[in-house]
């Protein structure tokens, strides 16, 4: 191996502690052990980031059997190192692909620990009220086929608004991201334009000119922030924390959807009751309920079949247990969508087969 | 009879004295100290030219030039192009240029040019010196907050009376390339004047009186004979700003959008070299920092080519407006 990875990690930590693009989660107090020493630690995706340092606030109070640590850097830093077997958890938006799962002698269990909308935020100075954006329409501002606030498709649908004559200013993610992927993934099954003339589905893309980049969640709802005109994909809990207006978007049905944690519960839960697959890993691209909103995701812990040390694996389980049972109040608390009971129950049945 | 003629020299009570084993100690001490100061600075750079350029020679075996001249950053397919990076560090670099020297300069003839008396100038030097003492980060944030809406109705204005013109080519919706050139030219302006001021205090006095003495009137003499005479020092202030304005990276990468395009206008949000480092470097995965280690090549001939040029351009003008060979 060459000296590139601790060149490249020493130069990022600079680069992330400059750019104030870091992400909200308070640091992790790692000098605070428990009694017995057993310190488990995890990585991975940003956007439950604040969530699971919630959970791990409280639960760390809660016992001492156990001090668990989680650092954030993203889906793709969290499968990374927990293929690498460098942490005892990791945690992704867009789960795990079968070659990656392939790569982990010890297996994986993937764990749906909570999820998220995607949203669409804007910031259209002097626009009062909802807009409602249609299946197509987003599709296309996306491909910057739609440029302009009042072209023809979005002012027939929203006739109570008085949309300006503005560019429309897209903001999409700079990183690797669980959100862009699903986001993508929903872009990519209702629209096969998307396809053919988009940038296609995956975690990092090459967006259609003139977008604006943003690193994380929260580097993209800032631009969307500062810029009129703006309109960008962001998880809803990035979006209520700055107070920015959301589109309500067309579902399948047709229907036009607000998010919120209940409409995004009903979703999940109808999707779940339709079919959970073996290991977990749903999407739900394209959900069919009738009042469901359109772009909905789960967020997946990332846990080993096996532990070498069997109170880790027992702290580990403990923990996911009441996360998934004392937790999910606190989650919607936070702005997370609640996990559904059939979820819940999936998810307890496959942390048990954990040894 | 020999009689030595440094016998006054020679004794002890003289503070004069020839150097002594201890003298000759210290120089040469110092003649090593100096020398290697010197040439750990070429050695450092050396260096950092040949880790950075190991690290990129896998991109740019793989890319070659296409580098340059591409115009898409795919990690995904692997796509690796600079072009809109390339185009937007000179582009926000020249017009911070244009505006950071003007007003520069402008200051520095204020200040030197006997407008104003010589304490009050002192003090106008040291607060405009203060600038450079301000933190990126922090004109960043002042660009975000103050620069963005208050340019905002300015652009929206030219946009809708001008927007035939290419410059005007687009609205400016919040960070673009006129809040980040702008932010860029009052970060360079603190290099560009001092360094003037030094050049015009350089001229001697009797230059000045020559040319009053012939009859000028102030502003003549400024403009026929004291910038001419102090144009190779006003060369490299503004050299120096212009390789300020090409390496900055906080604030641009706060205010300049980074949107991967290359476009006219100046309301179009753009990308620049340093600013796709900074925010590609933390996600980076081994095939992409290689070829970001290439943009830092990139960014390193780019200044350099500014740099030698400045000196050619400087060069010329010593020749022509100051009468050295």
């Amino acid at each position: 191996m060459t000296s590139l990875p601790g060149f490249k990690r020493a130069a990022s930590a600079v680069v992330v502690s400059i750019l104030l693009t870091a992400c909200g989660g308070e640091s992790t107090d790692t000098t605070m052990e428990s009694p017995t020493g057993l310190q488990v630690t995890g990585a991975g995706a940003t956007f439950p980031e604040p969530l699971y340092q919630e959970w791990i606030r409280r639960y760390n109070a809660k016992q001492t059997e156990a001090h668990f640590v989680y650092e954030g850097g993203g889906s793709g830093e969290g499968v990374k190192r927990f293929i690498a077997e460098k942490v005892d958890f990791g945690a992704s938006d867009s789960a795990m692909t079968d070659e990656q799962i392939a790569q982990v002698a010890r297996g994986t269990t993937l764990i749906p620990a909570t999820a998220g909308m995607v949203v669409l935020a804007y910031n259209l100075p002097g626009v009062e009220g909802e807009l409602r954006l249609p299946r197509d329409v987003y599709v296309d501002i996306f491909l910057g086929k739609v440029w302009k606030w009042d072209d023809p498709r979005i002012v027939a649908a929203n006739p109570h608004l008085d949309l300006p004559s503005k560019l429309i200013q897209t903001v999409v993610r700079r990183d690797g991201s669980g959100t862009t992927f699903v986001f993508t993934n929903h872009l990519g099954t209702i629209s096969p334009t998307w396809l053919t003339e988009g940038p296609g589905i995956g975690t990092l893309m090459n967006w259609p000119g003139g977008a604006m980049t943003g690193n994380g969640n929260e580097g993209v709802a800032h631009k969307i922030k500062i810029s009129h005109g703006s309109i960008g994909y962001i998880e809803y809990y990035f979006a209520s924390r700055l107070g920015l207006p959301i589109a309500t978007l067309q579902n399948r049905a047709g229907n036009f959807v607000r998010p919120d944690a209940e409409s995004g519960r009903r979703t999940l839960e109808a999707a779940a009751t339709a079919g959970m697959p073996e290991n977990l890993r749903l999407f739900v691209p394209d959900p069919e309920a009738e009042d469901a909103y359109p772009i909905v995701s789960l967020s997946w812990l990332l846990l080993y079949g096996q532990y070498p040390e069997p109170a880790k694996a027992t702290a580990l389980k403990a923990a996911v247990t009441w996360a998934l049972d004392a937790g999910q109040p606190i989650a919607e608390e936070l702005g997370y969508i609640p996990l559904p009971a059939n979820i819940v129950s999936a998810a307890s049945r496959a942390l048990d087969t954990i040894r | 009879m020999a009689v030595n003629p440094f016998q006054h020299a020679d004794s002890a009570s003289s503070i004069s004295g020839p150097p002594s084993g201890s003298d000759y100690l210290a120089d040469s001490i110092f003649r090593v100290i100096a020398l290697s100061c010197a040439s750990l600075i070429v050695v450092l750079i050396l260096y950092i030219l040949w880790e950075i350029g190991g690290l990129a020679l896998p991109a740019m075996a793989q890319h070659g030039l296409g580098f340059v001249s591409g115009t898409t950053w795919n990690v995904g397919s692997q796509e690796f192009g600079v072009l809109p990076e390339i185009w937007g560090t000179l582009y926000s670099s020249f017009l911070a240029l244009i505006l950071g020297g003007t007003f520069g300069v402008g200051i520095a003839i204020f200040l030197t040019q006997d407008f104003i008396h010589a304490r009050l100038a002192a003090v106008f030097r040291t607060i405009v010196e203060l600038l450079a003492a301000i933190p990126s980060v922090v004109y960043g944030l002042w660009g975000i907050y103050v620069v963005i809406p208050m340019l905002r109705p300015v652009a929206e204005w030219l946009h809708s009376e001008l927007g035939f013109i290419p410059i005007f080519g687009t609205e400016l919706s919040g960070p673009g390339m006129a809040p980040a050139a702008l932010v860029l030219a009052i970060m360079i302006l603190p290099t560009v004047a001092a360094i003037t001021v030094d050049a015009f205090r350089r001229i001697p006095y009797k230059v000045k009186e020559a040319a009053y003495g012939m009859g000028t009137t102030r502003w003549e003499a400024i403009l026929k004979v004291m910038l001419p005479t102090a144009s190779s020092g006003i060369l490299a202030a503004l050299v120096l700003g212009f390789g300020r304005a090409l390496g900055e990276t906080m604030a641009l990468a706060m205010l300049i959008g980074n949107s991967n395009q290359i476009n006219l206008s100046l309301f179009a949000p753009a990308n620049t070299l340093a600013s796709l480092l900074a925010s590609s470097f933390p996600e980076a995965g081994q095939i992409e920092v290689q070829a970001l280690m290439y943009a830092a090549v990139v960014l390193l001939v780019i200044t350099l080519i500014v740099n030698i040029l400045g000196l050619g351009i400087q060069q010329y003008t010593v020749r022509k407006f100051e009468g050295k060979a």
